[in-house]
């Protein structure tokens, strides 16, 4: 099968979707004439001409509302925020307009858009460039919150979104945009909702989504070396979590550790314990063990960071304390 | 309404019919707002309850310079334009009380009405952020190539709002067909526009971003339809948005708690001498537009409209408590979190 980028998987997406249905459009800061910040539109401008790929100046408020009243009237908005650190200036159009619109004008509005662009941490960024909100939009009820892992699962994902009738929030990373990975050439869509696992085991669950899948295949990989069978889970999306396929893989292994790159303080990782417990209490054999940021702001200097985010190493520490190893 | 307009006698420049349209409309909104005002009072609605009395021009005004296809958005106070473009004032009221015939099935409440046959897209909570949506709204229609364009009303708090600057540059980076009409009562809740910017001139804002920007009489209806239809008219050539100023005033406090200690009760009378209602009906009678039977018969007809519409929300049921979970998303078998 043929090999893309993750940006490339992306960029057909969006292309795909726009070619199909006029109403889908992209926009966004440096989008079009500068072929996207991260290159991820390069050449839509292009092929779809500045009415539908569109720059905007520095005001994500602003454009986030554009897009949702376009959604309003008939339109079905890409609205790409540089990255999602710069989303909480337009936090309120996502939260108190696209999420609740559908509810609070009593079914007659949907709001069919998408935000995306990238999450976390993306080298030395220093701390207002480098958070992840993923918890905080999965805490919202009216959003979708998709975090794709790979080239494969961005392009299905991004796909359905853009078709998706209710507002979605989709999640990339910059360390991911180069990332290589199997794509096939014809065309194919996955569900919001549906987690994949992504390397079979039977003797502990590691449950991961977004860039911190590296760190969970990587320390499943280094386990396999000690003979310890990893089961790992992308949950894909984190509103809604599929809890079935975390429990179903649970009941089997009897253990799990969640890696995921937010603070931990009401966390994903702490909604997929709380889950745990009350539905495979009789299953396991240790308490369930997270791994995440710790509970500061990331700082500058690499060892500030290497004290601060989730890595193999502490992945590892985790799945030996639950195996009480 | 207090004083008598000391106006000599006004020329009529419109038809029967838009007067008629004018004074019935802003007569329904009066009495309407009265009666809500009075129930809020004995709690039949409870919440927020933003009254527009004395504002009633700033709607029925640009309603009459409008098109049927044109959109509409506002703030929270927002019973007036829907009842204006037509909304049964029963599904209002019923949804001010929540009960399940209400606009939005009791889901929005006083603040957000809606009603989709109407272009009517609500009914907004957070000052100022139906500005940008506003703009997308008018954006959609240029996109789609067609010649409405989206009306967004706001208060004069709104203006202070970045939402609002951020919105106004791009309607005119993007020449998107959009009048933005500011509200200007003259306070934000309670804080006069004085003690809220230097810039107390509050359309020069759109001169910043280049935008033909105009204060206009918001207690004259003529001069609302007047300023609203230049304002369409420049926006469906493709020329882009307008910003509006419409001075104008509310008699009533901010929302329903509201002790008013900020303004003297000489300023609201003073308001109450240019009333918009008694200022179309004078301009009715000097000219003869309506016979007094006419007029008595429209009276008649509010007067039992706002009757009917209390005994249509009284009677209606309330709502399934478990429709709450109807109308978050559009996927039916969404799985919510249900503990």
């Amino acid at each position: 099968m043929r090999v893309i980028q993750y940006r490339e998987a992306l960029r057909e997406a969006m292309s795909e979707e726009m070619r199909r249905d006029k109403n889908v459009f992209l926009m966004g800061e440096e989008v079009a004439e500068y072929n996207g910040a991260y290159k991820v539109s390069q050449g839509m401008l292009d092929e779809f001409g500045p009415d539908r790929v569109i720059d905007t100046p520095i005001a994500e408020l602003g454009f986030a509302g554009l897009g949702v009243g376009a959604a309003m009237n008939g339109l079905r908005p890409i609205i790409e925020f540089m990255t999602f650190n710069f989303s909480l200036v337009a936090i309120d159009q996502i939260v108190n307009s696209a999420a609740k619109m559908l509810a609070m004008s009593g079914g007659a509005y949907n709001v069919p858009i998408v935000f995306r662009g990238a999450t976390g941490n993306a080298g030395q960024l220093g701390a207002t460039h480098s958070s992840n909100f993923e918890n905080w939009f999965a805490n919202t009820p009216g959003l979708k919150v998709v975090v794709p892992s790979n080239p494969y699962d961005a392009k299905g994902l991004l796909k359905a979104s853009i078709r998706d009738n209710d507002p979605v929030i989709y999640m990339e990373s910059e360390l991911m945009y180069g990332d290589k990975g199997e794509v096939p050439e014809a065309e194919y869509l996955l569900p919001i909702g549906v987690a994949d696992i992504k390397r079979k085991g039977k003797d502990v669950t590691i449950v991961s989504f977004g860039k911190m899948m590296k760190v969970a295949l990587e320390a499943a990989e280094e386990l396999a070396k000690d003979g310890i069978e990893a089961e790992v889970i992308d949950l894909r999306t984190v509103r809604p979590i599929d809890y079935a396929a975390v429990v179903e893989s649970v009941k089997k292994t009897n253990r799990c550790v969640v890696v995921e790159e937010a603070n931990p303080l009401a966390a994903i990782s702490s909604e997929i314990t709380y889950h745990l417990q009350r539905n495979a209490f009789d299953y396991l054999d240790a308490p369930v063990i997270r791994v995440n940021s710790m509970d500061i702001p990331l700082s500058y200097a690499p060892t500030y960071i290497d004290a601060t985010l989730p890595n193999v190493k502490r992945t590892l520490d985790a799945v030996k304390q639950v195996m009480y190893k | 309404m207090a004083k008598k307009s000391t106006a000599t006698k006004a020329k009529a420049k419109y038809s029967k019919e838009t007067y008629a349209y004018w004074y019935e409309s802003m007569l329904l909104m009066r009495r309407f707002e009265e009666k809500a005002g009075q129930l809020y009072g004995q709690q039949k609605i409870r919440g927020f309850c933003h009254l527009y009395i004395g504002q009633e021009a700033c709607a029925s005004g640009a309603i009459t310079a409008l098109t049927k296809d044109d959109k509409w958005i506002t703030a929270y106070r927002d019973h007036a334009h829907p009842l204006g473009l037509g909304t049964d004032p029963g599904a209002v009221m019923a949804e001010l009380f929540g009960k399940v015939t209400g606009t939005t099935k009791g889901k929005g409440g006083s603040m957000h009405i809606f009603d989709k046959e109407r272009n009517f897209m609500g009914g907004h909570g957070i000052v100022g952020a139906q500005v940008p949506m506003g703009l997308g709204i008018g954006f959609a229609e240029k996109y789609q190539g067609t010649k409405n364009l989206c009306i967004c009303h706001m208060g004069d708090g709104a203006v202070r709002q970045g939402a609002v600057h951020e919105a106004l540059n791009l309607a005119m980076l993007y020449k998107t067909p959009v009048i933005f009409v500011i509200e200007n009562n003259g306070y934000a809740m309670g804080t006069s526009v004085a003690r809220t910017s230097n810039v107390t001139e509050l359309y020069t804002i759109g001169e910043a971003y280049d935008m033909p920007s105009f204060p206009v009489d918001g207690m004259s209806v003529e001069a609302v339809h007047e300023a609203v239809a230049e304002a369409a008219e420049r926006a469906r050539k493709g020329d882009g948005p307008t910003l509006l100023e419409f001075r104008t005033y509310r008699y009533k406090g901010h929302s329903m708690s509201d002790p008013q200690k900020y303004r003297t009760r000489e300023e609201v009378e003073e308001y109450k001498g240019r009333d918009p209602i008694e200022q179309v009906k004078k301009t009715i009678m000097d000219n003869k537009i309506l016979t007094e039977d006419e007029i008595t018969a429209i009276d008649k007809k509010v007067k039992k409209q706002v009757e009917d519409a209390v005994k249509f929300a009284e009677e209606s049921p309330w709502p399934d408590g478990q429709d709450a979970f109807k109308d978050v998303y559009k996927q039916e078998d969404y799985p919510f979190v249900m503990e």
